[in-house]
């Protein structure tokens, strides 16, 4: 395989799994390490987790398409998850997907021409007191109405 | 051993038990799904749930994942675990109505409504497949995918896995009789494909050659 972590990455990964009882629970670090490394993952870059941790690559994949907070390659600058589960959705999270769809002319799933913004709907973001919910990169808002959605994408640099 | 009480009856059980395991020792039937000897508890349907506790500090817990501890008062078919039950059929029924298995069940717990939406799913997530792949032939071909609902359970990548061996075991366990045999189409044959094969092999006596892992078949009922 042509894919192979870096000398640096691969010293980090010895790190991390130091800290933890069995290479499985180490996945989701490792995973993290091999976003940095690659710029977001891939199918290849599953089975490279895989077979760094012992694991097979079904396993990985379970654990990659669990969580929406790992960056795929392709996506833009901000991500942007709109959460559309349960609370969400009773509280509005539709007009707000609506809304960003319309203000970025893309689909749910998709990203803007310029690579500035994909748009995501993504499943419970653990703020359901506090919903709709939106996630830009790691920045989590709560209560998001169009209008602050528009005001949160008008702040960023 | 352990001691508690099941349907107002003192018994005594092997420690490190479940509560399923010891109410299926001494006799008190419950329904299970997920469930399966020799595969890891998973407690994914929710079929075999019991009532623990008394008075209001009673809760309804899958009795296959929990452990049976001394003292714990059990029962195995109060009004609320027959409510509970027959919801949660209600619901398997809703998602994955042409299973036999499933259909079964609702007749032998009385359902006779079904007040959801069918979806007409292959698959009800109990993870059997995925169990028995990985724990009794070792291979983790197959494996969940994706969260909520766009969960699904397939080879990484949705293509034939390099770990599948075509054993079968995972088609032989699905209790949603769903995972259907491909015998005719051999390249597609991979563990987890069949999940989303609409086709059920209908012309089976003229291909009675070939390796079908089913007898009889589950999918179509035919005898072989
Ligand atoms: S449902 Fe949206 S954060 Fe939980
Ligand atoms: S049999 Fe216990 S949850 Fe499925």
């Amino acid at each position: 395989m042509s894919l192979a972590f870096s000398e640096r990455a691969r010293a980090e990964i010895d790190r991390l799994l130091a800290r933890y009882p069995t290479r499985g629970a180490a996945t989701l670090p490792v995973l993290r390490v091999a976003e940095r490394e690659f710029g977001g993952i891939d199918d290849d870059v599953m089975v490279l987790v895989a077979d760094t941790l012992d694991l097979s690559p079904a396993q990985v994949r379970g654990v990659f398409s669990f969580y929406t907070h790992l960056r795929r390659p392709g996506w833009g600058k901000y991500v942007l998850q709109v959460c559309a589960t349960l609370s969400c959705a009773l509280r509005g999270c539709e007009g707000l997907a609506d809304h960003l769809e319309a203000r970025l002319g893309i689909r749910a799933g998709q990203t803007t021409p310029d690579r500035r913004f994909t748009l995501l709907k993504v499943e419970c973001l653990a703020r359901c007191g506090e919903s709709p919910v939106l996630q830009v990169n790691d920045d989590m808002y709560v209560n998001v109405t169009p209008a602050k959605a528009d005001a949160i994408l008008e702040s960023l640099p | 051993m352990i001691t508690l009480k099941i349907n107002g009856l003192p018994v005594a059980v092997e420690a490190g038990s479940t509560i399923l395991e010891a109410a299926q020792f001494l006799g008190f039937p419950i329904p299970t799904l997920c469930h399966m000897e020799g595969l890891s508890p998973y407690g994914a349907c929710r079929l075999c749930v019991v009532e623990i506790g008394e008075g209001p500090r009673a809760r309804l817990v899958t009795s296959c994942t929990y452990p049976a501890e001394e003292g714990l008062v059990v029962r195995t078919a109060s009004a609320r675990v027959v409510r509970a039950r027959r919801m949660v059929i209600e619901l398997l029924l809703a998602s994955c109505p042409q299973s036999r298995t499933i259909q079964d069940l609702a007749s032998a717990h009385g359902v006779h409504q079904q007040r959801f939406r069918q979806e007409h799913e292959d698959c009800i997530l109990c993870g059997r497949c995925v169990r028995m792949c990985e724990e009794q032939m070792m291979a983790k071909a197959i494996g969940f995918q994706g969260r909520g609902e766009r969960r699904t359970i397939g080879t990484p990548f949705n293509e034939p896995s390099a770990q599948c061996r075509q054993c079968g075991g995972c088609i032989y366990v699905c209790p949603a009789c769903q995972l259907r045999c491909t015998y005719n189409e051999p390249d597609k044959a991979i563990c987890g494909a069949c999940a989303n094969l609409p086709a059920p092999c209908l012309e089976k006596e003229g291909a009675a050659d070939m390796l079908c892992y089913m007898s009889p078949c589950v999918a179509c009922e035919i005898k072989r």
